[in-house]
């Protein structure tokens, strides 16, 4: 899993078949001092809550798919929680 | 699986149910060499600590396996609190 930050949304109407009311969220990856680093990618949003700004974390590859309603659904990407602090360091 | 150093903790409230009872740590990846090669967020089920270095399985279907699940968006875990590293004969710093 990685953190990113979400920084807009995807609205499609046509999609194929499980994928309906699926929200889907533009995210930037952050490495670990929570730069942005890579390439923006679309993520599914498991969590049906993340907004605008706020640092997520996500899962990518075929199990993003695991945390959506339908399984074996085209996703490759998925955010699974929101992130309330990151604590780096002795103390953490 | 793959050698990595604990570096912190994600604190989360809001997520899938899966994770409500897991601890999340931030593991630096370690290369051959020992340099860095990005890093993961990591369930951990050891009870690992910052600073340690520790073994980490990054595929989806023994994580799921470890947890005793069927299904679950899960990947990334630490399996082990490694003690001792030997490569190519010269043993590295482990902590």
């Amino acid at each position: 899993m990685q953190l990113a930050r979400v920084i807009g949304t995807v609205v499609a109407t046509e999609k194929i078949e499980g994928l309906e009311g699926v929200r889907f969220l533009i995210i930037q990856p952050l490495d670990k001092t929570l730069e942005p680093v890579g390439r923006t990618v679309v993520a599914a949003d498991a969590v049906h809550m993340a907004g605008q700004g706020e640092m997520v974390y996500f899962v990518s590859s075929r199990e993003a798919a695991e945390a959506l309603p339908v399984r074996f659904v085209p996703v490759d990407h998925a955010i699974v929680g929101i992130v309330d602090d990151v604590h780096i360091g002795a103390g953490s | 699986m793959k050698v990595g150093n604990v570096a912190g903790t994600v604190v989360s409230t809001i997520n899938i149910p899966l994770l409500d009872e897991h601890r999340l740590l931030i593991c630096d990846i370690q290369d051959v060499d020992g340099d860095p090669d990005g890093y993961t967020i990591c369930i951990d089920v050891v009870d690992a600590g910052v600073g340690e270095t520790v073994l980490i399985l990054d595929e989806g279907n023994s994580a799921r396996q470890i947890l005793g699940i069927d299904t679950g968006a899960i990947r990334a875990v630490i399996v082990g609190v490694v003690d001792e590293l030997v490569v190519d004969g010269e043993p590295r710093n482990v902590t």
